[in-house]
């Protein structure tokens, strides 16, 4: 069966698609990692993938209200959270000045996804706003295609800072080249992850198997790890 | 339409032709003419966009330019700017992209001039550089011209990496093919559409007098 899933999901969903391998060995996964955007109109052309796993609870919600889903497949898997990153070398003590990092004179980059399409993009562009560093930091921004991009763009040094999603800052790759802090869950509408089984799926029940898995006690604690909640 | 980035891809396109032309002439006129060991090397690093995913290069660049880097630092030294995210990074990988569409055109229009009116002109008194300008130069020119369409038009069209150095900034980076991709993703179909028969009517009208593909 294959899966279309946020960017966001790399690592824990990885993580949780090798839990799941090892509990149903009949049954092999394949997931495809990009914008929740690109996937919801890709899947208006009847994309070939079984589950959808968005960053955002609206795209699921319009499949179902466009007929490519059933409401009854329709659930929420986790809420994201979002942090400000730098890299280890930066000079910038991310922990004292919080969300002012990306107004820090030091940083001429700041990286976040796009927000047009990007679910993550459009939370931490409504929490700049809410923090009221935007327009002081707006000049500086550079936009990601999918959350992941952005995480790319500032891991790589490009970018001085980024805004990008918990469940990155935590991954392997990341988690040891970069400090973060978290930005409050209050500063930006929840970050509600939902998915949705698509009508045309080809198999239907291994797609059920995935999501009891995901939301199931393994899952869940998997998803944990990766600073994934079910509360805000 | 967005007109900003319409702009900027005009923008974009015509500063890759010109620095193509400054570094791309000279480079052909070389591979054309010079029997040296090294030219078939050379010829294929040239030649290495054709089949280069624009990724790959994208990566490279971004990696290569990104502040901490030796060129990044250098940069940032003689310019006080950083290379990512600016327009001078998506010119600089538009360039290295389109390097093989530009100087490949070239060297066959140099190679297509009858080697005997070169060592005429040599044998008359002219040195190599007079030679280049007022013999090679003028003969190979519908070659040279072609290049330059072919440079200029691919540059338009670019966008892989653009999308790995870009950032999709408006009117710095966010060039017309980048901006159709946002807007496919943010369902704007309708901006998506124009944009896009936009590209479709100006590559036919660039391809159609373009003597590439053509039989001579």
């Amino acid at each position: 069966m294959s899966i279309a899933a946020a960017s966001d999901l790399k690592f824990a969903l990885d993580d949780i698609v090798l839990a799941f391998e090892r509990q149903h060995p009949d049954i092999s996964v394949g997931v495809t990692y990009g914008a929740s955007g690109m996937f919801f109109a890709q899947l208006l052309s009847r994309a070939p993938f079984d589950l959808f796993l968005s960053a955002d609870v609206e795209y699921p919600r319009k499949l179902v209200e466009q007929g490519q889903a059933e409401k009854t497949t329709e659930f929420l898997y986790a809420i994201g959270h979002l942090v400000v990153w730098v890299p280890q070398s930066s000079p910038l003590d991310v922990d004292a000045l919080g969300i002012r990092t990306v107004i820090d004179p030091a940083v001429r980059r700041v990286a976040i996804a796009n927000p047009r399409h990007a679910p993550y993009g459009r939370a931490a562009e409504a929490a700049l706003k809410s923090l009221k560093v935007y327009d002081a930091v707006q000049d500086r921004l550079v936009f990601g295609e999918s959350v992941a991009q952005a995480a790319q763009f500032v891991s790589s040094a490009a970018a001085d800072a980024g805004i990008i999603a918990l469940s990155l800052a935590l991954s392997p790759p990341l988690r040891d080249t970069g400090r973060f802090w978290r930005v409050p869950a209050d500063a930006h509408p929840p970050l509600e992850q939902g998915g949705v089984i698509l009508s045309w799926a080809r198999d239907r029940a291994a797609a059920e198997e995935v999501r009891r898995f995901m939301t199931g006690a393994a899952g869940r604690a998997i998803l944990e790890r990766y600073g994934f909640t079910l509360e805000r | 339409m967005d007109w900003t980035a319409v702009r900027l891809s005009l923008q974009l396109a015509a500063s890759t032709t010109a620095i193509l032309l400054v570094i791309g002439l000279p480079l052909a006129y070389w591979l054309a003419t010079t029997r040296r060991r090294g030219r078939a090397a050379i010829e294929t690093l040239v030649a290495l966009p054709l089949v280069l995913p624009p990724t790959v290069l994208g990566f490279y660049v971004l990696m290569a330019t990104a502040p901490g880097s030796v060129p990044g630092d250098l940069y940032q030294r003689l310019t006080g700017g950083v290379l990512p995210f600016s327009f001078q990074g998506i010119l600089l990988g538009s360039v290295l992209y389109n390097l093989p569409f530009a100087v490949r055109p070239f060297a066959a229009a140099f190679a297509r001039v009858d080697r005997r009116l070169i060592e005429a002109s040599w044998c008359l008194g002219a040195s190599r550089v007079q030679t280049f300008r007022r013999v090679a130069l003028p003969l190979a020119w519908p070659g040279i011209l072609g290049g330059m369409i072919l440079a200029f038009a691919h540059t338009i069209g670019e966008f892989g990496v653009v999308l790995m150095v870009g950032g999709s900034i408006p009117g710095v980076t966010r060039t017309l093919s980048i901006a159709i991709y946002d807007d496919v993703q943010a369902l704007d179909y309708a901006a998506a559409g124009e944009a896009a028969l936009l590209l479709v009517m100006f590559s036919f009208a660039v391809l159609a007098p373009c003597p590439f593909g053509r039989p001579a």
